[in-house]
């Protein structure tokens, strides 16, 4: 579904923050990636719906080579959902205006459907009476439950999740995993940034460790987690296990 | 104490007659109504034109700066803004409005209002322009992206997310725009327009008595000014009120 190539990024320092990322993220995988502070995970997985430009290397999306030229990116980014660290929901407008927003916007669902639409999500996640609320007046995991919501309502094929639940109170952090569980069986493909690692053993098909711009190792959680072969992967799990 | 009364009724007397002299003869309270809506007038348009400018500038500036790889076209154009604040935001109003009117428009029989306020909106853009802009950048980064990341293209997102937030941010300060901008009207007179101020000088010119027209130029001016601010703090209320919504 994703398949990246020799993916490689550089602001405008001389450093190099992705130093040759290829990776192949199949229909229905779940891929977390795990890492140190630094190592270049929010810089790709904002390649992968060109939120950042990659300076080189190729991504290509449903057959699609979408970092050419004269690639409708607005087109690409309507099929990927993103879930940001900081929610980001659109503090003048109400929950259900967020959700409707796009759809409507784009055209893609006519108002009533949009409504209709979000209305059966926030049911799905629990929020229907705070429809009409506005984020300001809604807790932290609230809030990213509609943002992911926000997401859904425009029938992505994959989800992109940043660190969904670092900005979240501890208590609060539950609710918002038991959504992407769900969201996970229901067999929607996703690319998990996480430093829940409950979540990576219980829900990754794969697990990548990234360090330094790089992909240092991949595995299925079991062996990810029992058997880690890459020093740097070891002294980075002894960290936080 | 008889002294004093003598006074006072003298200066009363003196009071009604020059008002009766600078105000009621002749009409010539009519000069000043005629003025004060010619201040309104220019004001109210040159908000508008204002406006429009300040945006379209504001947005492209903005724009600009989020461009990675920007092509010589939107190059020119950027330059031409950038030029355009600095020029109009580096030289005196006055000077603006008689280059607008002896020079931009000498060789055609322009209406003066119309030349007030074409300069005056000019003026009045570059400094909304900065306003607008500082107000897009107070939006978090984040309503940007997530517009973004949903598929919304960059004039879709900045109308329907940006600009909306950023609008509410800067509400008070364009406001205030339009305040320093109903008394920069009164060097109108400059190009012989019969706006408030000029009125009132002309009257002055005619009485030789200054001290009763200008003091009610400066009433009146006083009072628009003092209403605009109520307006602007009832709105600063009004947007707090929203905010802790
Ligand atoms: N817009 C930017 N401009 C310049 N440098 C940036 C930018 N975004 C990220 N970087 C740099 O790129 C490097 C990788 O950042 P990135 O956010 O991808 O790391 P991360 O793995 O997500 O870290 P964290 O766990 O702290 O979120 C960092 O050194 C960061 O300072
Ligand atoms: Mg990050």
């Amino acid at each position: 579904m994703i398949v990246v190539k020799n993916l490689h990024k550089k602001f405008n320092s001389e450093i190099e923050v992705l130093r040759g990322v290829d990776q192949h993220i199949r229909p229905g995988e779940k891929v977390v990636i795990v890492g140190p502070s630094g190592s270049g995970k929010s810089t790709f997985l904002r390649c992968l719906n060109l939120l950042e430009q990659p300076t080189q290397g190729e991504i290509w999306f449903d057959g699609q080579l979408i970092n050419a030229k004269n690639v409708d990116i607005d087109k690409v980014r309507a099929r990927m959902g993103m879930v940001f660290q900081h929610f980001n929901l659109f503090s003048h407008k109400t929950v259900i205006q967020n959700i409707t927003l796009a759809p409507i916007k784009l055209k893609l669902q006519s108002p009533e459907e949009a409504k209709e639409n979000a209305l059966q999500l926030l049911r799905r996640v629990g929020l229907e009476d705070k429809a009409d609320a506005y984020p300001s007046q809604i807790s932290g995991g609230q809030k990213q439950r509609i943002a992911i919501v926000r997401s859904l309502a425009m029938n992505p094929k994959v989800m992109l999740f940043d660190e969904p639940t670092s900005a979240l109170d501890p208590e609060m952090v539950g609710e918002v995993l038991d959504v992407m569980k769900e969201l996970a069986d229901s067999g929607m493909t996703m690319v998990v940034v996480t430093h829940e690692m409950g979540f990576a053993r219980e829900i990754a098909t794969r697990v990548l460790f990234m360090d330094d711009g790089k992909i240092l190792e991949e595995a299925p959680p079991k062996e990810f987690f029992s058997n880690p072969e890459n020093p740097r992967l070891k002294e980075f799990l002894s960290k936080i296990l | 104490m008889s002294f004093i009364i003598r006074f006072i009724n003298n200066f009363i007397d003196n009071f009604s007659d020059k008002f009766y002299q600078n105000i009621i003869a002749e009409n010539r309270w009519q000069l000043i109504i005629k003025g004060l809506l010619i201040t309104l007038e220019v004001t109210f348009f040159a908000v508008l034109l204002g406006i429009v400018i300040g945006f379209v500038v504001a947005i492209i500036r903005s724009t600009y700066e989020t461009t990675v790889k920007p092509n010589l076209l939107f190059k020119i154009i950027n330059f031409i803004s950038k030029v355009y604040l600095t020029v109009i935001r580096g030289t005196p109003v006055i000077i603006q409005l008689l280059i607008v009117y002896f020079v931009i428009f000498a060789s055609v029989d322009i209406n003066k209002v119309v030349a007030a306020v074409i300069a005056f909106g000019i003026n009045s853009g570059a400094y909304v322009a900065e306003i607008v802009r500082s107000g897009i950048m107070s939006v978090d980064k984040g309503q940007f992206e997530a517009g973004r990341s949903l598929g919304l293209n960059y004039f879709q997102t900045m109308i329907t997310i940006v600009l909306p937030q950023a609008l509410k941010n800067i509400l008070p300060a364009l406001g205030n725009e339009f305040i320093v901008l109903l008394k920069e009207t009164s060097v109108s007179g400059y190009i012989a327009l019969m706006d408030l101020t000029k009125a009132a000088d002309t009257i002055r010119s005619r009485t030789y008595e200054a001290f009763f027209p200008l003091l009610t130029a400066a009433f009146i001016y006083l009072i628009l000014v003092m209403i605009l601010s109520a307006g602007v703090t009832r709105l600063e209320r009004w947007l707090r009120k929203s905010d802790r919504r």
